[in-house]
């Protein structure tokens, strides 16, 4: 069980909460992107091993929806910061992939 | 001549059984209708905080997980950084919600009658929280709640708005309409190994 640390009602398990899949994936202008610029978009995402940020909503408290950077392998949950704030730079962890940190 | 449908609370097939509760240290009470309004405000926006509270006759609460008492039996709960339930006798409800409006007239708000769409439980006893821990997993020991905290949490996987009232403890789960049954079934379950044989 995760507990994450909602940054308005404080620490909760993870069951109060949805999982929004990751963060900081910018919508691209429709008119000006091809296919598989759009499905791209839609479709793809990075599969992080290591540090990931991801979106998660607190459904059971105060229905607000936040970032989250989460180390995939070891579930640790590095930082919580507000939509729309840049990704908070972390140190590298031990198991960290190629695309962590 | 048509009949008027008559409101009836989702817990009246339940009255006998919450009726026979309280015997060894917990009681289960469904609590009469009651007025509740949310309201929604930007508290850096000057004044309409003040205004808020000055028409309620109390003080909206900025901690997280925090209640404050307003006048008149009114109670006014934190749910998020710009959202508060305020709860109050029923028959007081649409005037409070008026001069809600009247103070926050020019101000970016919302006051919406949400007062149809719960029921109030009322848990007490000594054994009140050892119940509650059954189902929930915040932090219920009194350090960390205590009479005056309230929160939105799941309760036996339904969502409910947990408010302390006492010490003793008295806590009040107010929780949807089509949740109530299955909650006060789930609680009266939990409750049975209080009971004297």
């Amino acid at each position: 069980m995760l507990w994450i640390d909602c940054p308005w009602c404080g620490p909760r398990p993870e069951t109060e909460y949805r999982y929004g899949g990751e963060a900081h994936i910018a919508r691209p202008d429709p008119a000006a992107t091809d296919d598989a610029g759009w499905a791209d978009y839609l479709f793809m995402r990075t599969n992080t091993k290591g540090v990931h940020a991801e979106r998660w909503m607190h459904r059971d408290g105060c229905r607000r929806w936040f970032n989250v950077l989460r180390h995939t392998v070891s579930n640790e949950v590095l930082a919580v910061y507000p939509m729309g704030t840049p990704r908070p730079e972390t140190p590298r962890l031990p198991g960290d992939g190629a695309e962590g940190a | 001549m048509a009949e008027q449908p008559v409101p009836q609370s989702p817990l009246a097939s339940l009255a006998d059984a919450l009726a026979a509760t309280g015997a060894d240290g917990v009681t289960l009470a469904a609590c009469p209708a009651r007025a509740r309004l949310n309201l929604r405000l930007d508290p850096e926006d000057g004044g309409a905080l003040e205004a808020a509270g000055a028409a309620l006759g109390g003080t909206l609460p900025l901690a997280p997980n925090t209640a404050t008492a307003a006048a008149d039996g009114w109670s006014i709960l934190w749910l998020g950084p710009n959202e508060w339930l305020v709860c109050g006798p029923a028959d007081d409800g649409a005037a409070r919600a008026g001069a809600l409006e009247a103070a926050l007239a020019g101000t970016h708000h919302a006051v919406t009658d949400v007062g149809a769409m719960y029921t109030t439980l009322t848990l007490a006893g000594a054994n009140a929280r050892t119940v509650l821990m059954k189902g929930c997993r915040l932090d219920l020991h009194p350090r960390a709640f205590a009479p005056g905290a309230c929160a939105q949490t799941a309760l036996a996987r339904a969502q409910v708005i947990l408010h302390q009232i006492g010490a003793e403890p008295v806590y009040e789960l107010t929780v949807r309409n089509s949740f109530a049954h299955y909650l006060a079934s789930w609680l009266l379950d939990a409750m049975a190994e209080y009971r004297p044989a």
